[in-house]
């Protein structure tokens, strides 16, 4: 059995006094045992609401409308707060986008690290400091032990990002949402916080959802892939297939528009058009107005999830990358 | 050893605003009638008043008088009230007390009332109680503190009788000369209206601060990182998000000092509340000059120490406020 | 982009907003016409008996149908002086604020546009004025001023002195606020272009950089008129602002005050219920203005 099973999760937005749009439409994800997943999609594709939406953490007045969460065999939709709460930030726990704003200001890294032990063991302060301090040493921050009374502002971007996962490693979680975890970084680091992330959950057997735009980083990091558009998925299997021949037309056209894969001397590609609002989706496919395989039926009906893909014409494993 | 820098740093800066002030007030004090006439009266010839002036120092240069003015303001003395002949530092002194225990009371009142109910409101937002604070406070905010004080006296004072209308009631005098209306039932009992009163506009300008901040502070990302980390919902409340709160509520309250102190002069007066404020209304009323002068320094005295301790707060509080002399 | 016909819809469309309108435009027509519609003109000695004072209100026993809400100690109709009473009220509101936003603007554009060290100064005294608070800048200007002259000049320059000393107090909250629109308007592109075509620093200031900050200013001016309002009355209440024989309603709550112990309320109630219904119409609509056209703007922040 998996041990994360999300199936037709929606999450609704009030939109004026009795209406209501869909910002999640209906994601389907499973995740193993120390599997790796990576989520990819362009800006308000939904991803960052998968990952709050899986911990309960939607913000008001936003709400999980339907679905199913299921976390070592219990949905979580069906739980009761106090025991979500303890699943929260102990089995699965999260890293946020940006470093800089994730850390509370006033309180110092050692009191943020010693709260979420404290939250979830029956420790003591002692304990919780010495074992704070070995986390932090674990993701390489150099003079841990004179960090624990740190204020976050006297620490770098990076090395605020490494305190958000040493706490998120805390508690030895069987799985970490990472939330775009590098954006809000320095190019120069980016790669290191990522070979970390990916270095403690290979050593640790954790599974990683990693929520990106990015598919270089995804192709090296993940073992599995789920390509996000307008708030469904558009297309799921192994990363490896995905990137070596994408079926989805969307998934061909962030391939292409990768730098690495642009030939020398030419212009960079580019998906022509922008994703919709979700508040303004087109009838059918949401993808049919910028797709060039779109035919009368995309613009008709919404193409199911078969055989990993959503797509009534999908590129088939001889077709060149022409999307 | 920055702690000490900076107390350095802001008693300096007191100094010299305190310097401002009795610069201000000497040089008020020379043109606002004429201390002979208030001495010896009008019945002395020309020679004798221009004998005297010269004798009184009142015929040298402005600043040399200034600077007398300024040496004996610095050993306490601020001249001699016309009416009570007595010196004016020690007439004010012996009103501190009364005026101390009504601000000290109502500031109680309004943050052990404002706290909870700014948090309550931002935590439930749509609440009928919210609603009904929020309406409330409005009305609380457009209610000058006189009315209040007034519809406080009539109502417990007059109507009901409930409650000492006038005055202070029985003091209880400390060894050290302090009168306290705290230790008797009676002082705690005409202590209710005017402390009520003089609350009346800052609660709910700070119900709708707080309530205001705590909302903010509630839509970060750390309040929401706190909630993925798993903590019980009173800690995110209350740690997290209320101590974030606390930084802005310092500074108006800092900005307050002022308000309150002249609200302290329209509740005394309503109460005839035996203060520094009455004082000053009648030292006004009776032209007492030397009165008039000495309460502006001492409350400008009052002023800037209060700055300072609010100040010296808010570094405290904020880690993100280096402390001048801290190594970065 | 906010549209005057917008503004109008939401207004109509909020009855808070609607009340708070009517009840304010009823006070300023009554105020207004005062000398064509009160029943008595209380300035007017010969119209004066001192055998009506402390009348109480019509309908109680021993009320008199020529003073509908009772008279006060002088036998003044008390309904008369209130009509008279909030005319020199908003008189001083109006007046201390126009004074404080010409001050304010003209200071906020300068700290704002200059920058250096003539915006620091300005913000630093801003800083230690509204720190000093209002009111007590004001309680100790005045004090002064009554010590240094007699009673009559006093009484004959009270309300120029009200006005100017509210409306000096109150300079920083409109210099800030303008000065705030002026570090956000200043970087824009059409401020560039106009320096680039070399027109005077004063002529953008007050050409182009001017009418994009008046929204907020014109948020701020109606609780700032409330303040005002609400200073003044405070002044008059302690004597130290408008004398009994030109009443604001501060002054009559004061006269009034001693009769409330001996039962005589209405010479106190219904001015403070007039003043009171003034400042709140002018608060709400403040909040509704600052809600529909700068959700920026927050209480307490400005």
């Amino acid at each position: 059995m998996a041990l994360l099973e999300v199936r037709d999760l929606r999450v609704a937005f009030p939109r004026g006094k009795s209406d209501e749009v869909e910002a999640l439409r209906g994601v389907d994800l499973t995740l193993d045992k120390g599997e790796r997943l990576g989520v990819v999609g362009e800006s308000g594709a939904g991803k960052s609401m998968l990952a709050f939406a899986i911990l309960n953490l939607i913000a008001e007045p936003g709400r999980v409308s339907a679905g199913a969460i299921t976390f070592d065999g219990e949905n979580l939709l069906d739980l009761p707060d106090r025991k979500v709460r303890r699943i929260r930030g102990n089995r699965i726990s999260m890293i946020f986008q940006d470093p800089m704003v994730t850390l509370n200001p006033v309180l110092t890294i050692g009191t943020q690290m010693i709260e979420t032990l404290k939250a979830h063991r029956r420790i003591s302060d002692r304990a919780a400091h010495k074992l704070s301090v070995e986390k932090l040493k674990l993701v390489a921050i150099p003079s841990a032990e004179s960090r624990m009374d740190a204020y976050p502002h006297e620490l770098s971007g990076g090395l605020r990002q490494r305190v958000v996962i040493a706490i998120a490693l805390l508690t030895d979680p069987e799985i970490i949402i990472a939330d775009e975890p590098t954006t809000a970084l320095d190019v120069t680091i980016q790669a290191e916080i990522m070979a970390l992330i990916l270095r403690l959950c290979r050593e640790n057997h954790v599974a990683l959802i990693l929520i990106t735009h990015d598919l270089g980083v995804v192709a090296e990091v993940t073992q599995r892939l789920m390509i996000m558009y307008a708030g469904k998925c558009v297309e799921t299997g192994r990363t490896r297939e995905i990137i070596d021949a994408p079926k989805h037309p969307y998934s061909a056209g962030l391939l292409k528009a990768l730098p690495q894969n642009a030939e020398r001397g030419q212009r960079l590609y580019q998906i022509p058009g922008s994703m919709p609002p979700i508040t303004a989706l087109p009838a059918g496919c949401p993808y049919n107005p910028r797709c060039p395989r779109a035919t009368d039926i995309c613009r008709a009906e919404m193409p199911p999830l078969e055989g990993g893909v959503a797509c009534f014409h999908p590129l088939t494993a001889e077709e060149e990358v022409t999307a | 050893m920055h702690i000490l820098a900076f107390l350095i740093r802001r008693s300096i800066q007191a100094v010299i605003v305190m310097f401002v002030i009795s610069l201000i007030g000497f040089s008020i004090q020379g043109h606002l009638g004429d201390p002979l006439r208030e001495l010896v009266g009008q019945s002395v010839s020309e020679a004798e008043r221009q004998a005297l002036r010269e004798q009184l120092g009142l015929n040298d240069p402005f600043f040399v008088q200034y600077f007398r003015f300024l040496g004996n303001a610095v050993q306490g003395d601020l001249g001699t009230s016309y009416f009570f002949k007595r010196p004016a530092l020690d007439v004010i002194l012996s009103k501190f007390p009364a005026t101390f225990e009504l601000v000290l009371g109502s500031v109680f009142i309004f943050l052990s009332l404002s706290i909870p109910a700014g948090i309550y409101c931002a935590i439930h937002r749509n609440s009928w109680l919210t609603q009904t604070i929020m309406s409330v406070s409005i009305l609380g905010i457009s209610v000058p503190v006189f009315l209040t004080a007034i519809l406080l006296v009539w109502l417990f004072g007059v109507e009901l009788r409930w409650m000492p209308a006038f005055g202070r009631g029985e003091v209880y005098v400390t060894p050290w000369g302090w009168d306290t209306g705290f230790l008797t039932w009676d002082g705690l009992l005409h202590l209710v209206l005017p402390c009520i009163s003089l609350s009346s506009i800052m609660l709910p300008l700070f119900i709708r601060l707080i309530r205001a901040e705590m909302m903010e502070a509630m839509g970060t990302d750390y309040v929401r990182f706190a909630k993925a980390k798993g903590l019980r919902t009173p800690r995110i409340r209350y740690v997290h998000a209320f101590r974030n709160t606390l930084l802005p509520v310092v500074t108006v309250g800092g900005l307050m000092i002022g308000t309150l102190i002249a609200y302290t002069i329209l509740t005394e007066t309503v109460f005839q509340w035996p203060g520094m404020g009455f004082l000053f209304l009648e030292a006004v009323n009776r032209v007492d000059t030397p009165l008039i002068i000495a309460y502006i320094i001492f409350v400008g005295f009052i002023f800037v120490v209060v700055n300072t301790i609010v100040d010296f707060i808010y570094t405290l509080i904020n880690p993100m406020v280096k402390l001048p002399g801290a190594k970065s | 982009m906010i549209t005057w016909r917008g503004v109008l819809r939401r207004f109509l469309a909020d009855p808070v907003a609607i009340g708070a309108g009517v009840v304010l435009l009823a006070l300023v027509l009554m105020a207004a016409l005062a000398p064509l519609i009160a029943p008595q003109n209380p300035y007017d000695l010969m119209q004066l008996n001192i055998m009506d004072s402390e009348m109480p209100p019509s309908w109680r026993p021993g009320g008199d149908d020529r003073f509908l809400l009772g008279t006060d100690a002088q036998g003044r109709g008390v309904l008369s002086t209130i009509m008279y009473g909030t005319g020199i009220s908003l008189v001083i509101g109006i007046g201390a604020v126009t004074v404080s936003a010409v001050l304010g603007i003209t200071l906020g554009l300068l700290a704002g546009y200059k920058g250096g060290w003539i915006d620091s100064f300005l913000m630093r005294l801003a800083d230690i004025q509204m720190s000093l608070s209002t009111l007590m800048i004001a309680i100790i200007a005045l004090a002064l001023f009554q010590a240094a002259f007699d009673a009559n000049i006093y009484a004959e320059y009270a309300i120029f002195m009200l006005i100017l000393i509210i409306g000096i107090a109150e300079w920083p909250k409109f210099a800030r606020t303008v000065r705030s629109s002026v570090l956000g308007e200043k970087g824009k592109e059409y401020v560039d272009a106009a320096r680039v075509i070399g027109l005077p620093a004063r002529k953008v200031m007050w050409g182009h950089i001017l009418p994009n900050a008046l929204t907020p200013v014109l948020v701020i001016s109606t609780i700032q008129v409330a303040e005002a309002i609400m200073t003044e009355a405070a002044l008059s209440f302690l004597g130290l602002g408008m004398p009994t024989d030109k009443p604001s309603l501060g002054s009559l709550i004061r006269s009034g005050f001693e009769f409330v112990f001996s039962g005589s309320t209405w010479i106190t109630f219904y001015p403070a219920l007039v003043l009171i219904a003034l400042i709140l119409a002018l608060n709400l609509l403040g909040d509704w203005m600052r809600d529909v056209l700068n959700p920026k703007l927050r209480r307490g922040e400005d």
